[in-house]
């Protein structure tokens, strides 16, 4: 029971740890939603060079762990002087990682939206790039609502892994109260619990947003 | 209206098509067309199905790039500009201009179902003319009313029927202040009750001079408003006329055996015990 009081007492620090948790995780789920709808939406305009540029992106940035994009961001790039703290490290390495995978779902969103939706905006006199941007994306959000919401949940979770970039978020000051206490059943059941009462919050907003947008349709 | 362009008494010529070829893959949709619209003429397109109909209308619309030929609109060529004495093609930005002056109405609709009635006629005045909302709003309300459907102005487009979904349609095109409407098979799509509310817009529009392509299968109306009508098949125009002498006595023995079947089919409607 002293154990349980002990870790009360050391709540705060946990709690400072989410903090950052939730600043990391909105930083690169910001970023990673820019560069999906972006580069979603370049990939429309039917230039070559651009739709392979982004394919490429995607592939790479799919491809190589986003634990190894970390250590390269923040280490990597000592070597040509560019010198990051953890957490901004933290938020582009997350940010770059998910803007790939919200690419594909930023595209799929937008192929899921007919045709002729386009072709209506156009006869109004819209650009392709006006007709996407006023006319299909806010139809596509709708549809990536739900990938979007399991992406910021995921998200949310990984960013355990900035913890080995000594980004001072959840997981880095439970591990260090750990190594300080050896509470580590206690410290780390409670930063279960921390993370479990920041995720269902994001699934119910995530619903909830679903609900709003949906005005208009059964 | 008329640019007078010509320095004839007749109505300047608005859409001209010159040569117009349409391949796809291995099949030629458009065989060579040259047709001319002048200013407040409806013209009906009529045809059997793959007859290159609504192909036609989308080069014209430059939905689809011609794969030879042009199309003018008001003396301008759309998809191409003179740079320095070659043909390049044109921006986006450019064909979007043109675009701007030309309404369309598809035969699904196409209203964009996130926008209320209301916002749908308002979406273009207010993005691509830049009108403030204070504007476009009468605008869009006067439209509404002029298709019979203010009370829907708040509805989305799920709570309303095919045509009422159609007569939203054309008051958003209407909105942009078109010099030409096309019309691709508009009445297609919806069930025959609702079939006579979206033509008696078109009716409207058309005694408002409004100058019209009109694609359709609904012959007695081709023939109530159409100032002439051109019968397509397989890629070609294969004949062209005024209505009367059209529907009455075609020359064409393809554009005869179209009419009959029609008229066969029709009459097979209208007594379906005989």
């Amino acid at each position: 029971m002293s154990a349980w009081l002990t870790v009360w007492g050391l709540l705060p620090v946990l709690l400072g740890g989410a903090v950052i948790t939730l600043e990391v995780t909105a930083g690169a789920f910001a970023l990673a939603t820019l560069i999906g709808v972006t580069f979603a939406i370049l990939q429309r305009l039917e230039l070559r060079p651009l739709r392979f540029a982004i394919a490429t992106y995607v592939d790479v940035f799919r491809a190589v762990p986003v634990l190894t994009q970390l250590f390269i961001i923040y280490f990597g790039l000592t070597e040509i002087g560019i010198r990051l703290d953890p957490v901004p490290s933290a938020i582009i390495g997350f940010g770059i990682y998910g803007g790939a995978y919200l690419t594909e779902v930023f595209r799929a969103g937008i192929e899921s939206i007919h045709h002729g939706q386009i072709e209506a905006a156009q006869m109004l006199g819209m650009t392709r790039l006006a007709a996407l941007r006023i006319v299909i994306l806010p139809q596509a959000v709708r549809v990536v609502l739900p990938p979007l919401g399991n992406f910021a949940i995921g998200l949310l979770k990984d960013t355990a892994l900035a913890s080995a970039v000594a980004a001072p978020e959840l997981m880095f000051q439970a591990r260090t109260l750990v190594d300080k206490t050896f509470l580590a059943t206690q410290i780390f059941v409670t930063a279960a619990a921390i993370y479990l009462a920041m995720s269902l919050p994001l699934g119910y907003l995530t619903r909830l947003a679903e609900a709003r947008l949906s005005r208009g349709r059964r | 209206m008329a640019s007078g362009r010509t320095g004839e008494d007749a109505p300047a010529v608005l859409v001209q098509t010159v040569g117009l070829t349409k391949r796809f893959g291995e099949i030629d949709v458009l065989k060579d067309i040259d047709l001319s619209v002048r200013v407040g003429e409806k013209v009906a397109i009529i045809g059997p199905s793959g007859s290159g109909k609504t192909t036609l209308l989308r080069c014209v619309a430059h939905l689809e790039r011609p794969t030879s030929g042009y199309v003018a609109i008001g003396g301008e060529r759309i998809g191409d500009k003179l740079v320095n004495g070659r043909w390049r093609e044109m921006s986006d930005r450019e064909i979007a201009g043109i675009r701007a002056g030309i309404g369309m109405v598809f035969q699904r609709f196409n209203l964009f179902p996130h926008l209320t009635a209301l916002e749908n006629v308002m979406l273009g005045p207010t993005h691509v003319l830049k009108r403030s909302r204070a504007e476009a709003e009468p605008l869009a309300r006067g439209l509404l009313r002029k298709v019979g459907l203010e009370h829907k102005a708040a509805d989305y487009p799920e709570r309303l029927s095919g045509g009422q979904q159609q007569r939203v349609a054309i008051a958003r095109s209407l909105a942009m202040q078109p010099r030409l409407m096309l019309f691709d098979e508009a009445t297609s799509a919806l069930d025959p009750e609702l079939i006579g509310e979206v033509l008696n817009v078109m009716r409207g529009l058309a005694r408002d001079g409004m100058t019209m392509l009109i694609v359709t299968h609904e012959m007695r109306f081709a023939e109530d408003v159409a100032d002439r009508v051109v019968f397509m098949d397989h890629g070609r125009i294969v004949e062209e006329g005024e209505p009367h002498r059209l529907f009455r006595s075609p020359s064409h023995p393809r554009t005869q055996a179209f009419l009959h079947a029609v008229v066969d089919r029709e009459a097979m409607i209208e007594a379906p015990t005989s």
